[in-house]
């Protein structure tokens, strides 16, 4: 117990006190702290056990950057959010945090027995030992290593909150509030450039809200900003990624921050592209690298200062400074001068600035230069260090209660780095800083490397007399990587920092090494005996911090993850309960249930009703496109493989469009309207893509043809009324059209109205019976659907869905494209030889039906299948192979399209992709299953009424 | 049954449209392959190595790369555009049917 509140000071709200729990524990803190400083100011120390060796862990910094300091904060049923940093957690009143990583509690956890085992668990412990034997992997290793391995706990019950999304666009975006970002602000107030200030925290300030010095400034200044009607303001914003073309991406937090989630969004995402970004994100200071630097208590001296200055919470009272730089020696004066014990200065450096020494013995603080420290004392907490001089003598122990390190500043260069910006070493920084840009943005204040803290001493490490091999020295406080760690990797040979980086696994953890990386580059560095330009830098990579799920989903979750497209019909559906599956983005009705039936019972009366009276199906949702021009004929008969020129105006043809590879990728019923005019269908699923694909080739191959391609899809509602009685039901409605057999024959389309209303009539079939799909404009579809129910009761009209339609179409033998076939079916493989055209000098693919491999005999060509117990129905994809009996693994030479019952045969019929089929009808073939092998005999694809007699009547 | 790619994928490049003449964002537009590569007048008259070559082999460069576009959601045009692959900026885009830049 160290840290407590001032009695003064800070920018909290002593007036507003507000009680939390950690871990069950309720304490009291104030307005305007976080849920760091609180618990400090109430003296816990203890926030977290690491993710490797389950080592204690208290803070490390005070902002975002934070590697330690992570919990799970819940705000009720739903709303719980793991590896929280909390120095970014706002508190409130009734706030809820919970440490992680430990089992069962944060000061007893069982995993810390790792840190013991610490000299068995080197870096590339896990590629070493868990790789053999195989089998161990499933049952032993995996097990053991989730049991022990993750940062905090995935949400197990759904978000209840809703995230909201918005496009910004402006002409300068500023990255961080700090004073170099409110100082570009400040430039452009007076200007017309709409302009955006961003930052990730509550209060706009960044390093200004630590230093009560430039708290008068920053109030005037944040004044004039919100008066200037130019600059949006954004609090609580995280910039996480800069992306191609000056796009950045945002997030702004809404509501986490209040006690009660609020009605409105939680969190909304800013696309904002701006036309000049400037990036002033500030530095992060760089811990030293000693054993014992991860003991709760060891921190940053500028986050001391934060915690003193913002808060007002001392860390210790007993406060030590490990210095490589001079800013640490102004954070601990200020502590000092706050009324801080300071236990001593202790300096790498053998001199410093005369004046800062000149303060300290002001102060009365004393101050060891030329030492380091070479060990820290304290398991939860600091009791003390041992410092020696730089040559490893003189070990003295010094008691203090915390102790602050100062190892220079890191200039942030991540959105920079986003942005593909080069980046320069400088060996006084020791950092890397922003060189050229790659967009058009600059970077200002301490992110390009300018900054007033002062100077330093670079180092990798502090010196120590001890065995450097025997010491937990940490570089990457959230991925637990060592000091040593790093120099074996070295030692087993890596020689460029993206491979030592992943076989440490230093700065991949969740914070992406802002404390790390700087300082693994150089122990790298000084290991390999190399410059540190010599051995790469790795990239960073949005996001700069951890982003929910949520904010980048926005809306598109449930209902509203993609569009649900809804024919003028589908409300009757609805209302009839039908039960719906969704088809490309379509929502069709699959059967229409009556009573209690199953689908099986529902789908069987559906098809009984088309075979022998008259069923009434919505294909709206046909792909449809108007092909309209002198040379539209042409067209398709480039495009598709059947011949179209000699297609009479009123006829429809079946077509069947290939790619350039020669295989089929869609297929449709179209007719011709007139010598300059086609509607072609598409199926549901390829509308936008034969449409494109059409387009391409006429805008970029064919220029020189004249023809007009017109998406119609959603123009039409098309009725398809299927069966026996389907023209008798028609007839009475219809007028300006003969539908007897000889005037309106099978394929052919005819144009008049029906019930008053103007229809493109189609007599075709996709069921084998008498059939007609009736075309009206969209809006009339429902009317027309429940006049023609109306009319229909006569006959037992049976509405039908998509599953009817599949064991009606299955009974005949049509494909469907992409459930029978793959893209790698030929019209021959499909048995549609009699659709191409082989007198017609091209189309689409046409070359590639002589390619050696698709004229090579053994292709899978597709066939019927019948099982020998007609009873059972096959399952769709499963495996067909010749000889049950062979070995696994069998050689398989098929599988299963479609299966279904067929109720007009009494049995199961099934459509397969079988290695030279066509040669192996009557063959009996097998399908093993997981509890039985079942075999079926190959046939043709036509089941019912293979002569079409039913057709044509 | 065909996804549609998650909507919070971040577009964004933009994008000049040279028939349009403006630049928009890339959530307007579809890649569309490779450039140039132009359909044989005769197909038939093509061996099985030349007629493999146009339907398979792409130059697949790192740098400069002559590349289709569609306006889809604008013009609906196709157009040729010279991106280079490593940086992904474009160095030009131009009407389809120009001569390659
Ligand atoms: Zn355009």
């Amino acid at each position: 117990m160290s840290g407590f509140r001032l009695d003064q000071g800070g920018r909290i709200d002593r007036s507003q006190p507000v009680s939390f729990s950690f871990d069950g524990v309720t304490y009291q803190g104030y307005a305007g702290d976080t849920l760091a400083s609180a618990l400090l100011a109430n003296g816990v120390m203890l926030l977290g056990r690491s993710f490797k060796y389950h080592r204690p862990r208290g803070l490390l910094g005070a902002g975002s950057e934070e590697p330690n300091a992570l919990v799970s904060v819940t705000r009720g049923p739903g709303r719980f959010t793991p590896n929280l940093r909390a120095t970014s957690v706002e508190l409130h009143e009734g706030l809820s945090a919970t440490s992680q990583n430990r089992w069962p509690s944060l000061k007893t956890d069982f995993g810390a027995i790792n840190d013991r085992l610490g000299m068995f668990l080197p870096a590339g412990f896990y590629n070493k030992t868990f790789m053999w034997p195989r089998s161990f992997w499933d049952r032993l290793y995996e097990p053991a290593i989730r049991r022990m391995a993750g940062l905090g706990e995935a949400p197990t019950e759904i978000d209840p909150d809703h995230y909201g999304a918005t496009y910004a666009h402006c002409d300068l975006l500023i990255v961080g509030a700090g004073p170099a970002g409110i100082d570009a602000a400040l430039e452009a107030s007076g200007t017309s450039k709409r302009v955006v200030l961003l930052d990730e925290q509550d209060e706009a300030g960044g390093g200004a809200l630590s230093d009560p010095a430039l708290w008068k400034w920053l109030e005037e200044s944040l004044k004039d900003l919100a008066a200037a009607p130019n600059i949006t303001i954004l609090r609580r914003t995280t910039a996480f990624g800069y992306y191609h073309d000056n796009f950045v991406g945002a997030v702004e937090r809404l509501t986490d921050h209040l006690p009660h989630p609020a009605d409105g969004a939680r969190e909304k995402l800013w696309r904002i592209r701006a036309d000049e970004v400037v990036l002033a994100q500030g530095a992060i200071e760089r811990p030293l690298v000693f054993a014992g630097n991860d003991v709760p208590g060891v921190m940053l001296a500028s986050a001391a200062r934060t915690l003193l200055q913002r808060y007002g919470v001392a860390v210790g009272r007993s406060v030590a400074l490990m210095a490589a730089h001079d800013s640490g020696w102004r954070d601990i004066f200020a502590l000092a001068r706050a009324g801080v014990g300071v236990a001593a200065i202790i300096d790498l450096r053998e001199s410093v600035d005369a004046a800062l020494l000149g303060e300290a013995q002001v102060l009365g603080i004393a101050v060891e230069l030329g030492h380091s420290v070479i060990d820290v004392h304290g398991r939860l907490a600091v009791k003390g260090v041992t410092i020696a001089r730089n040559d490893g003598a003189g070990a003295a122990l010094l008691a203090c209660d915390a102790l602050l390190m100062a190892g220079g500043w890191t200039p942030s260069v991540h959105l920079w780095s986003h942005s593909k910006g080069s980046l320069a070493w400088r060996d006084d920084l020791g950092a890397y800083v922003p060189d050229q840009p790659n967009e058009a943005v600059r970077c200002v204040g301490a992110c390009s490397g300018k900054w007033s803290f002062g100077s330093g001493l670079v180092t990798d490490s502090l010196p120590t007399p001890r065995d450097q091999s025997r010491i937990k020295a940490f570089v990457d406080f959230q991925n637990d990587v060592t000091a040593k760690d790093i120099r074996l990797a070295v030692r087993e040979g890596f020689k460029s920092i993206e491979h030592i980086k992943r076989y440490t696994t230093t700065g991949m953890a969740t914070d992406q090494g802002k404390t790390s990386n700087l300082n693994g580059l150089q122990i790298a560095a000084q290991a390999l005996g190399r410059p540190v330009v010599d051995i790469g830098l790795t990239s960073f990579r949005p996001p700069y911090t951890p982003q929910s799920f949520g904010a980048l989903a926005g809306h598109a979750q449930g209902a509203l993850f993609q569009p649900t497209r809804k024919t003028g019909i589908d409300s009757w559906a609805e209302e009839n309960g039908a039960v719906f599956e969704l088809v490309a983005q379509w929502r069709r009705a699959r059967y229409f249930p009556q009573g209690g039936e199953g689908m099986l019972a529902a789908v069987n009366r559906e098809c009984r009703a088309v075979r022998s009276s008259v069923g009434i199906f919505d294909a709206s949702t046909l792909g449809k496109i108007e092909v309209v021009g002198p040379d539209a004929a042409e067209f398709l008969n480039r495009m598709y493989t059947n011949p179209w020129k000699a297609l009479e105006p009123g006829r429809c043809r079946y077509g069947l469009l290939l790619k350039e590879d020669g295989f089929i990728t869609d297929d449709g019923v179209s007719a011709r309207l007139a010598a300059d005019r086609f509607h072609l269908t598409t199926t549901t699923g390829g509308a936008a893509r034969v449409l494109n694909t059409m387009e391409d080739y006429l805008q970029t191959e064919w220029p020189d043809l004249d023809v007009w391609l017109t998406s119609t899809t959603e123009q039409w509602a098309v009725i398809a009324l299927q069966g026996p009685m389907a023209r008798k039901l028609l007839a009475p409605l219809v007028e300006g059209i003969d539908l007897s057999a000889d005037a309106f024959p099978h394929m052919a389309i005819r144009e008049g109205t029906i019930c008053g209303v103007p229809t493109r009539l189609f007599r075709v079939s996709f069921t084998g019976e008498l059939g007609f799909e009736i075309n009206v404009p969209a809006a009339y579809g429902r009317a027309l659907w429940e006049r023609l129910i109306a009319d229909g009761a006569a006959y037992g009209i049976t509405p039908y869905g998509t599953e009817a339609m599949h064991v009606l179409r299955a009974e005949k033998g049509f494909i469907i494209v992409g459930q029978d076939t793959d893209g790698t079916v030929t019209p021959y493989d499909a048995g549609l030889d009699w659709a191409v055209g082989k007198k017609k000098p091209d189309f689409v693919g046409k070359r590639s039906l002589s390619r050696s491999d698709i004229v090579a005999p053994g292709r899978k060509q597709l066939v019927g299948l019948l099982t020998d117990d007609p009873t059972v129905v096959l399952e769709e994809g499963a495996q067909i192979v010749a000889d049950p009996a062979q070995a696994v693994p069998m050689t398989m030479i098929g599988h299963v399209t479609s299966a279904y019952w067929s109720e007009a045969l009494g049995r199961s019929i099934a459509l397969a992709l079988v290695a030279g089929g066509q040669q192996r009808i009557g063959e009996v073939l097998y399908v093993p299953m997981p509890d039985r092998v079942i075999s079926a005999r190959i046939s043709g694809t036509v089941f019912y009424d293979p002569e079409g007699a039913r057709l044509h009547v | 049954m065909r996804r549609q790619p998650p909507q919070w994928r971040i577009e964004m490049l933009l994008i000049h449209c040279p028939y349009c003449d403006e630049a928009r964002a890339e959530i307007e537009f579809a890649y569309a392959g490779e450039a140039h590569i132009v359909r044989p007048p005769d197909p038939s008259l093509m061996s099985d190595e030349e007629w493999q070559r146009y339907l398979f082999i792409r130059s697949n460069p790192r740098g400069r790369h002559h590349e289709r576009w569609r306006h889809i959601h604008g013009c609906g045009r196709f157009f040729n555009a010279v991106r280079d692959t490593a940086t992904d900026k474009f160095e030009a885009t131009y009407k389809a049917g120009e001569p390659r830049r």
